[in-house]
């Protein structure tokens, strides 16, 4: 892991002046995504239902952009708000149920878990907690492709979201790319753990092969990501952008490090 | 007789509609008229009225004063009357329709020998109980004390209500049971008004005054849960002279920007004279207009819902039983140390959890067995099956023994034997063997898998 400072316009202007007065070279506009970013409000990840990745890695996104949120309001105070986790019946017979000790330790207190029997349910439980202000952020999981989830339905969840300024991340369970207006889509799969220190021979912390594969303001790459305990890490030896990234080429990006993180 | 026939006999006979329904409504607002008498007064259809003179005659000169007045009153009015004052109301009415006129009844007669000498028909019986009485020979109101109780109450024991059942009238009529009655309550019309210090004379300053009075009369409205539809304005002008506007409404408001804006238009060719001193608004129609919550779904529109309203609504529509927040539980198997609670409810007491052994993400709501390979029975699988897909342990950890709890369950329950492992591809799951090979609790120990790991 190593920084270097690249000395150019961007990097010479306050960073707010940068974001806001030249869109060119807001390194989110068309740079790669990077852990630590803010999240959108209406992220998608697609994933196996044979597998707990998609929820592991929603709830790392989820803990990130909390700690973005903290970091940005400055806030010592300890979050209190509650999570909410929608699913629907065959979500939920697929992949199980959240089970409380295997939590991370700062949601465990704070879930509320909304079992739907259909996907229309689901989604109205979505969009009713989306609209509520006492929440930290929403997690949906459903099943397939169901004929509710259209892309008005999804454009509704993406409104609602910004509207209200609470974070959906959306986990849709063996289905294929449909239409969505969810800001980020991910593909997520599982990746071999990281060894841990002392039985190598025993599972590690997890690890999950993001690709995202559609995006309004990065370019798709794909990345190994872990729960780093205190923020989402990538782990530099596969991530790498599924097409070279000409800003990063072209080395003109300001005070940011070419290696993720 | 047909109105035919009454013709045939009396050509110059004048007709007139028989009006039930007007008869009623001109004897109710004489009952209101008659309340100048008695805080309270009652109608009696068709055609008779009971005031409440209780302590109040006094006010009028006396009891004959009383009746006086009111016989005065009526006969203005255009109305032939006959009145009479009684301790009860039977008996006022007994009077009335056929004791003298002008009849006084005080508190200390003797009721019973007074009103001895009355038809039975002043009992305000029905028609065939009176055709029974007459047949059985019973004419007057002494007749009926003559005999006996017990034959009385014999003979109309079937008798329920107090029209059929000379008794019990009897008993209204000397004030050995109470009577209810249903007194008339006049509708209060809502009514604002503002007495002006100075008399005004311009326009601007009206207009300020009507706005007050629009937003008095909007919180009288509100209270009473109506808007108005008619809306009469008076203005009293230094001179005695009253200028009225009147305004209907399509619908019933209470907006006081609205009457407002209407009444302005109605206000330009008043001639303030010498000044307007006095100004009174009343609604002289109004309807129900249910008070609207409007602004609750606005404001949460725009500032969210609170958790509270969010679950409210989440269990309306999904069932109370959908919404749930886990909670831990003493115990020993994995799927028991989770429980549901309401989100409202607080965190049970519980032990401090023990953080040594890693918990899987999720929890399948029942272990699904797998099929196994492994290289020896009691060591971990090499290989299994798991909703019809091969997976291929790479790493593992374990066992950790779950033993049963022996206080809650059978002997012959066995234990488990959790693994936590990853499979090539990466993927990591929560397995257990059921039981050991010889525990003399089963045959073959079978594999299931219980949690999926994030």
């Amino acid at each position: 892991m190593f920084h270097r400072t690249h000395p150019s316009l961007a990097a010479a202007l306050p960073d707010k002046l940068a974001d806001s007065l030249v869109p060119a070279l807001d390194p989110r506009r068309s740079g790669r995504w990077r852990p630590g970013e803010a999240a959108p409000l209406h992220s998608e990840l697609f994933a196996s239902g044979r597998d707990a990745g998609g929820a592991g890695l929603a709830l790392s996104l989820a803990l990130d952009a909390l700690r973005h949120e903290q970091k940005d309001a400055l806030a010592k105070a300890e979050d209190r708000r509650f999570v909410l986790w929608v699913q629907d019946r065959e979500a939920m017979r697929r992949s199980g149920r959240p089970y409380r000790p295997g939590l991370p330790r700062s949601l465990q207190h704070r879930l509320i878990h909304v079992v739907a029997d259909k996907p229309e349910d689901a989604l109205f439980a979505l969009e009713e907690g989306l609209r509520c202000r006492d929440l930290a952020c929403v997690i949906g999981e459903l099943a397939g492709n169901p004929r509710a989830l259209s892309f008005t339905a999804s454009r509704r969840l993406s409104l609602a979201a910004e509207q209200h300024g609470v974070p959906l991340f959306l986990i849709r369970l063996d289905a294929v790319h449909d239409l969505s207006s969810a800001r980020m889509r991910w593909d997520v799969a599982c990746a071999p753990s990281l060894p841990p220190r002392w039985n190598a021979q025993a599972p590690g912390v997890p690890r999950w092969h993001a690709s995202l594969f559609r995006s309004r303001t990065h370019a798709p790459g794909e990345w190994i990501l872990r729960d780093g305990g205190e923020r989402l890490v990538a782990d530099p030896a596969a991530s790498r952008a599924a097409t070279p990234d000409p800003v990063d080429l072209a080395g003109a990006v300001g005070a940011r490090s070419l290696a993720a993180s | 007789m047909m109105l035919a026939d009454a013709r045939t006999l009396c050509p110059q006979i004048q007709v007139a509609p028989a009006d039930p329904a007007g008869d009623l409504a001109l004897l109710e607002r004489l009952a209101l008229l008659a309340q100048r008498w008695g805080p309270w007064s009652a109608l009696d259809p068709p055609d008779g009225l009971l005031v409440d003179v209780t302590a109040v005659a006094h006010l009028f000169g006396g009891e004959g004063a009383l009746l006086a007045d009111v016989r005065a009153r009526m006969e203005r009015q255009g109305f032939l009357s006959r009145q009479a004052i009684a301790p009860t109301a039977g008996a006022a009415w007994a009077l009335a329709h056929y004791g003298p006129e002008q009849a006084l009844l005080a508190p200390d007669d003797d009721m019973a020998a007074r009103l001895s000498g009355l038809p039975v028909a002043a009992l305000r019986l029905d028609g065939d109980i009176i055709t029974v009485l007459r047949r059985l020979g019973l004419k007057q109101l002494g007749d009926l004390q003559g005999i006996g109780r017990d034959a009385l109450q014999r003979r109309f024991r079937s008798h329920r209500s107090p029209g059929a059942n000379p008794l019990v009238r009897m008993d209204q009529l000397l004030g050995r049971v109470p009577e209810p009655l249903l007194p008339v309550l006049p509708p209060e019309v809502p009514l604002v008004q503002r007495r002006l210090m100075e008399p005004i004379r311009h326009r601007a300053l009206l207009d300020r005054v009507l706005e007050d009075l629009a937003d008095d009369m909007a919180r009288v409205l509100e209270g009473r849960g109506e808007g108005a539809r008619r809306l009469e304005l008076g203005l009293w002008r230094v001179d005695g002279e009253v200028i009225q506007r009147h305004l209907e409404m399509a619908a019933a408001t209470r907006d006081a920007a609205h009457i407002c804006r209407l009444f302005a238009a109605r206000l330009d060719d008043v001639d303030a004279g010498f000044g307007i001193e006095l100004l009174r608004l009343r609604a002289s129609w109004s309807e129900p207009l249910a008070l609207t919550q409007r602004d609750m779904e606005e404001a949460a529109e725009r500032h969210g819902t609170s958790l509270a309203a969010c679950i409210d609504r989440l269990s309306v529509r999904l069932g109370p039983d959908a919404v749930r927040r886990p909670v831990l539980k003493s115990g020993h198997i994995p799927e028991r140390v989770q429980s549901w609670r309401h989100p409202s409810e607080p965190d049970p007491a519980s032990q401090g959890e023990l953080a040594f052994h890693d918990r899987p993400l999720k929890l399948l709501d029942k272990a699904e067995k797998i099929a196994v390979l492994y290289a020896s029975p009691d060591g971990y699988p090499q290989r299994f099956r798991w909703r019809g897909q091969v997976h291929e342990v790479a790493r593992v950890e374990g066992p950790e023994r779950i033993a049963p709890e022996w206080w809650r369950e059978r002997s012959t329950i066995r234990l488990r034997d959790y693994y936590r492992i990853e499979d090539g591809e990466g993927r990591r799951y929560w397995i257990y063997r059921h039981g050991l090979l010889g525990d003399g609790r089963g045959g073959m120990p079978d594999w299931y898998l219980q949690g999926l790991f994030g």
